[in-house]
């Protein structure tokens, strides 16, 4: 009753605030509880969803897997923070994934996964996500739904407008939402006007391995770049960015960078990028970036430390860029399937600003400038306008498209989800979000064939939506059913840090692939093994290298001596095991580090020094089997001036 | 040629089928299983129905004392010569024989086969009840006897947790037809001398 109340008096609010909204908001609300939404979201115990979705963490700075339409939590995969749960970021083999110019980073803030595609349609091979903080794209490999490639982005700061992937996964595409002097130099902030530059970066992505490499960046007047999304169908081989702070203002930025009526979003025409470079018109600079690469076989990271990128000035080199003059600080920008409309959504507006490809190209043949920025030419604002939905709700932040000619925005501010028609701008429906919606995600929805079935809100603000967990609150998802006329709100669902983007796919797409185990005889570890018979402890000085086996239900060996205080004991552990969803764990008593969970045919590594003469414990931390609680073992650790020679057994008497 | 010849020929041939395709294959069920655990029986050979089979079975049946199912067991030489042999004296009785001769085959096959079938259960029941003393976990029928765990020789049966079921294949369709073959040669034999 309560929520009925405060839902009919925002409503009322709104009603006042907007002159479209005619108040049939509370007939809706009553419409979703009439409805069978409980029997929509219900996936019987062992069945499975229809779509997985990728959920990013925002601060959590992972990548969490749900299923639609249940909204229940699979795996959250580590990207770019220390997960102990996982020994992502602890143990040996994944620490370099988290190397960077600036060494060692174990967070980051994960904004905007996106699916691989081929042929401009999602083929479930990869997701990448941007880390915004210290500029990286990671790759998740959906056979293993495992980070395989965390690439740094060197001369970006807070790496906001990625990671976009082009209609073959030609390219991941990433945008600086700083400007910063480039190269960096020690220079007054007040000089940032003209010295201060964005970088647009360009990630090939290999077609057979998916190895990524940062092909070139292209360099850009000083505004912030916010969002972007690939052309596709006619516009392949475009890419737009939304900007705002066209002012070039570097305090006080929500009143300084809010004073232009229009920003921009900048049209790159990445296919004549590839022609400069043929005529080796990029300039090599020097540049120090980490690409961290993990290889499935040995199971094992590790980090290049790059030092020069190939540059493209947007100035210098015409036909590269032209922006598109849009209103009020535009946030997300967003493509529709056939690649014809690209929408500005205007944050500090009512309005939805459209432009359409066609007539762009059209104004560029025409040669029709209204100016330029920095050398960039500038079209007007009516030549390239397709239409505009008005009056849609107050502050649009991103769209998305059904495929059956329908675009969905979120409205922070107004808190809702408007449905309206591509060509006539009208608008058709609205729901609304518990509360101040951000991005919105429709599997598939950055393709050419969206699946037009639901549309996941999520959501900013929680408040009393669920039980109280003291000041920090959960953060959630909603879930509509769009395939009606009317969207229905169908489920609300908790999700891990601040969902802040997602990309769905149909799971059959991707499950099929899903692995099962790691095969014993591929692995390539340099400490691995492959029978109970290659166990063994080596002693080099004070390193301490354990060869150790695990397999229901011991370790193999389990008794170790010979270890003394001040050695650096590194555990190698190899899971003999070939049988699904057999991992097993291990952790040792005062070791400074996470515990290992090891895949079956995979080999982890930890180290352990021991500080204190004794007998210490390790034991097995996953759930194996029947006799887990019996996988155990001891090492005995003598004075550092002991003579006792190194031995380890299992199973002796 | 008679008819009955070729068809003596046929029979010897097909009970090559047995090189081609297992004989027998025993599948282990459980919940946690939602992908039975197999194992296929060739004529020289143990295999996984699915990859790592019979290492996962192995792993199961260690905690109750079982023994690992062995790389090779000295049948898997002695059964493929024993079929080349009878292969080659078919298919010359075939060419040569006549009707008698075809009986003579057909019952020295079925000794055979009979004896093939006594040899697997008692490796069956050795495997099912030859177990370590210090098993892991030690079960006891209702009679206070030691629990065995043998699988069925033919059909299904409910082992603790497991359902095992244990059916002919491919291969032992080949051998029972190529054995019939030669009955049939031997009636159609009797036949065509009547007939002369």
């Amino acid at each position: 009753m309560r929520k009925l109340s405060y839902f009919i008096l925002s409503g009322l609010l709104l009603a006042g605030m907007i002159s479209c909204n005619n108040g049939s908001k509370g007939d809706k609300k009553k419409g979703a509880l009439g409805s069978n939404a409980a029997e929509k979201v219900y996936v019987a115990p062992g069945e499975y969803d229809e779509y997985y979705a990728f959920v990013s963490g925002g601060f959590s700075g992972q990548l969490s897997v749900y299923g639609l339409p249940s909204g229940r939590l699979f795996k959250v995969i580590p990207v770019f923070s220390q997960d102990a749960e996982k020994a992502w970021g602890y143990n040996e083999e994944t620490k370099p994934m988290l190397n960077t110019s600036h060494g060692f980073i174990p967070w980051d803030d994960s904004h905007h996964p996106d699916i691989s595609q081929t042929n401009g349609v999602v083929d479930g091979r990869w997701v990448f996500i941007n880390g915004n903080n210290t500029p990286r794209i990671a790759k998740i490999d959906l056979t293993t739904f495992e980070t395989t490639e965390i690439i740094e982005i060197p001369n970006s700061a807070g790496n906001h407008s990625s990671s976009f992937v082009t209609e073959n996964t030609e390219y991941v595409v990433a945008g600086t939402r700083f400007s910063v002097p480039i190269p960096q130099r020690d220079i007054s902030i007040k000089e940032y006007k003209g010295n201060f530059k964005g970088t647009l970066s360009f990630i090939s992505v290999d077609p057979e391995d998916g190895g990524m490499d940062l092909k070139f960046q292209i360099m850009m007047p000083g505004f912030d770049y916010d969002l972007a999304h690939p052309g596709r169908g006619a516009s392949h081989g475009w890419f737009f960015f939304s900007t705002y702070n066209t002012e070039e203002a570097s305090t006080l930025m929500e009143v300084n960078s809010s004073q232009n009526d229009k920003d921009f979003i900048a049209a790159v025409n990445w296919k004549k990028a590839e022609e400069y470079i043929k005529q080796g018109k990029g300039k090599m600079m020097p540049a120090k970036y980490a690409h961290n690469v993990y290889d499935e076989k040995t199971h094992m990271a590790t980090s290049t430390m790059k030092d020069q990128v190939l540059m493209l000035d947007a100035s210098e080199l015409p036909e590269l860029v032209y922006l598109l003059p849009t209103p009020k600080s535009p946030h997300g920008c967003d493509v529709d399937p056939t690649g014809e409309y690209i929408v500005g959504n205007g944050k500090l507006s009512a309005n939805l600003t459209v432009h359409s490809f066609t007539k762009m190209l059209a104004a560029i043949e025409a040669e029709k400038f209204e100016g330029d920025a920095y050398g960039i030419p500038i079209l007007s604002f009516e030549d390239v306008l397709a239409g505009v939905v008005e009056q849609a709700g107050l502050g649009p932040l991103h769209t998305e498209f059904d495929g059956k000619g329908n675009g969905y925005t979120t409205f922070f501010i107004s808190s809702e989800v408007v449905k309206w028609k591509v060509g006539t701008w009208e608008v058709i429906d609205r729901a609304p979000c518990y509360y101040s919606v951000g991005h919105l995600m429709i599997p598939g929805g950055n393709s050419r064939e969206p699946f037009g079935d639901y549309v996941l809100a999520m959501n900013k603000i929680t408040k009393d939506r669920y039980l109280p967990t003291g000041p920090e609150v959960t953060q959630s998802a909603q879930l509509y059913d769009i395939r009606g006329d009317k969207m229905e709100l169908l489920l609300d669902f908790p999700t891990v840090g601040e969902p802040h983007y997602a990309a769905g796919i149909r799971a059959d797409i991707v499950m099929k692939n899903s692995k099962k185990i790691f095969k014993l005889e591929e692995n390539e570890h340099p400490y691995a093994i492959t029978n109970e018979g290659e166990t063994k402890v080596t002693r080099n000085g004070n390193e301490v290298h354990i060869y150790m086996s695990t397999i229901r239900s011991h370790f193999n060996p389990d008794n170790i001596e010979g270890v003394k205080v001040g050695d650096k004991v590194y555990f190698h552990v190899t899971n003999l095991e070939q049988d699904y969803d057999v991992p097993h764990g291990i952790s040792m008593i005062g070791a400074n580090t996470s515990e290992l969970l090891i895949m079956p045919g995979q080999t982890e590594t930890f180290v352990w020094e021991p500080k204190q003469v004794g007998v210490w414990p390790f034991y097995c931390t996953d759930f194996c089997s029947a006799l887990h609680q019996e996988m155990q073992g001891y090492v005995r650790v003598s004075p550092a001036s002991s003579s006792i020679e190194l031995s380890w057994s299992l199973g002796e008497d | 040629m008679k008819k009955s010849n070729w068809v003596m020929i046929l029979g010897s041939i097909l009970i090559l089928g047995l090189f081609l395709f297992p004989l027998w294959n025993i599948r282990l069920e459980a919940p946690q299983y939602p992908i039975p655990l197999g194992m296929d029986i060739y004529i020289n050979d143990f295999a996984d129905e699915h990859p790592h089979d019979i290492k996962n079975i192995n792993l199961m049946n260690h905690y109750v004392g079982m023994k690992y199912i062995p790389e090779t067991i000295p049948e898997f030489k002695i059964f493929p010569t024993v079929i080349i042999v009878m292969f080659v004296l078919g298919l010359l009785i075939g060419i040569k024989g006549n009707y008698k001769w075809f009986m003579t085959w057909f019952i020295v096959m079925i000794v055979l086969a009979a004896a093939g079938i006594y040899d697997f259960y008692l490796w069956e029941s050795d495997y099912g009840h030859d177990l370590d003393p210090k098993a892991i976990m030690k079960f006891t029928n209702p009679d206070g006897s030691i629990m065995g765990f043998q699988p069925p020789l033919f059909g299904s049966k409910d082992i603790l947790n497991f359902r095992a079921h244990s059916y002919p294949q491919l291969g032992a369709y080949f051998l029972a037809l190529g054995i019939a073959a030669s009955f049939v040669a031997y009636i159609l034999g009797r036949k065509e001398q009547r007939k002369t």
